[in-house]
């Protein structure tokens, strides 16, 4: 189908934008790399009267490490972040997730910015930040404010995002010694929508888990986190044994909703599926030699 | 609101190489405009909501579904159609394979098709067979053609490596 009639306005500058959107509310719809809002306008699944394209402020695009922060500029792109070397040292969970994401021709567009502001529950960069801790920056009229990833995300589409407030960034921080990270989920075909996915990432210090944080996506209306299996997982010495329990803990502390393919028992049988490959994967890849399986 | 929805933007973009000046409505996406402001046909509109690639084209030397791009938002930019590929030379490799493997039937998905392997043996000439399959995973062939489509990909880059090995 095509987009019903609107018209479009491309800001010089932040404030400018926010002027924009103070006034003309619901009426305006903010575009930046588009890969969701055009694909609903063109099936009229949402008919706003103006685009405020914020794709001309370039002070929004881009990665820097400042101290111990890495910032990631709303307008970055997928494929930007997929080919850092700055993302791939620091943030290493976000390279990992990056090519998961739809195909390379919508990774050429889409925004990190984007993909966190609409909050899909089942996209990968939200259960990413909630898994690192991140922050998302927010510029409104009063100025700039962070909030913490844990509070943004609120209920499906939902997050703390006030209307008057552009979302211009993201800062996660950036890797220590002893962290890990693990990214993965489960789709029918490359690129689909995740049935369900795992973001983690904890210290991993002689054979034990700290500070473990396992993120899912996709069978909630928010990325949440897995409390009960990190529980299990803290402070202690990973082996099959805490494997096994940390994984049952965390299918009983789901109640994954289904979807028009997948039952909430199988979705909470992968969401274990995930976090068991992910926790082995740590213990092959730190297993001292001497090690026997 | 003050501004009627139905203004046109004038929009000033090189496609193909050649700087061109249009007037555009701002709900018009990319490959509508190619298609009927431009007579470039061969970007073709499967689902226009970006999930079949018979759209793709090059934005920025970049490939984008051409239905998730609006032509206001090309505006300054450079556009790449397989109409540019052809006329360049540069995507000769992947149709001589296309044709050698029989790698379509009806054809609606090739153009999508060969712009989105020319980014993949350009940005990863050592691409496995099964990184061509992730790649190419975008874009849908109903003919259900693509065994055929992967060995042409696969060809071109296999042949890229023994040039590249022999110079």
């Amino acid at each position: 189908m095509k987009a019903p009639a609107f018209d479009h306005v491309k800001p010089r500058t932040i404030a400018e934008a926010l002027q924009l959107m103070q006034a003309h509310g619901d009426d305006a719809r903010v575009l930046a790399g588009g890969q969701t809002l055009l694909a609903t306008l063109n099936m009229r699944l949402s008919e706003p009267r103006l685009l405020i394209d914020i794709g001309g402020l370039s002070e929004l695009r881009g990665i820097c490490l400042d101290g111990n922060t890495l910032h990631i500029g709303a307008l970055t792109t997928h494929s930007a972040i997929e080919a850092s070397a700055l993302v791939a040292e620091h943030a290493p969970l976000l390279a990992q997730a990056a090519p998961h994401i739809a195909h390379r021709a919508i990774r050429n567009l889409g925004t990190f910015g984007g993909s966190v502001a609409y909050a899909d529950p089942s996209a990968e960069w939200p259960a990413c930040l909630l898994a690192l801790d991140g922050r998302v920056v927010l510029q409104g009229p009063g100025g700039v404010r962070r909030v913490p990833a844990s509070d943004f995300f609120l209920d499906l589409y939902t997050t703390a995002r006030q209307d008057n407030e552009l979302l211009i960034g993201c800062e996660v921080p950036r890797r220590q010694a002893n962290d890990v990270f693990v990214f993965n989920e489960l789709a029918r075909r490359q690129g689909d929508y995740a049935i369900v996915g795992l973001a983690m990432a904890a210290q991993f210090d002689h054979g034990q888990l700290h500070r473990p944080r396992l993120a899912l996506l996709g069978v909630a209306s928010t990325p949440v986190r897995a409390r009960a299996a990190e529980a299990v997982l803290e402070g202690r010495k990973l082996d099959e044994a805490l494997t096994a329990s940390a994984v049952a803990a965390l299918r009983a502390e789901l109640s994954p909703y289904g979807d028009l393919c997948n039952s909430p028992a199988t979705k909470r049988h992968l969401a274990g599926v995930l976090a068991e490959r992910a926790l082995r994967s740590l213990l092959a890849s730190h297993a001292p030699l001497t090690a026997s399986a | 609101m003050s501004q009627r929805p139905e203004h046109t933007r004038r929009i000033q973009l090189h496609i193909n190489g050649r700087s061109e000046t249009h007037e555009v409505e701002p709900r018009q996406h990319l490959v509508d405009f190619l298609r009927q402001d431009c007579g470039l046909t061969g970007s073709h509109l499967g689902c226009e909501h970006g999930v079949c690639g018979a759209c793709t084209v090059r934005l920025d030397g970049k490939v984008v579904r051409g239905c998730l791009v609006l032509a206001v938002q090309a505006d300054g930019r450079r556009v790449e159609t397989v109409e540019g590929l052809s006329e360049t030379g540069e995507a000769k490799a992947l149709q001589d394979a296309f044709v050698a493997r029989n790698a379509l039937q009806c054809g609606f998905c090739t153009s999508g098709m060969l712009m989105a392997a020319q980014e993949l043996i350009t940005t990863q000439p050592d691409a496995t067979r099964e990184d061509v399959r992730a790649w190419m995973s975008g874009n849908y062939c109903r003919c259900t053609g693509y065994q055929s489509i992967v060995d042409a990909v696969c060809d071109v880059l296999a042949q890229r490596r023994t040039e590249g090995a022999a110079a």
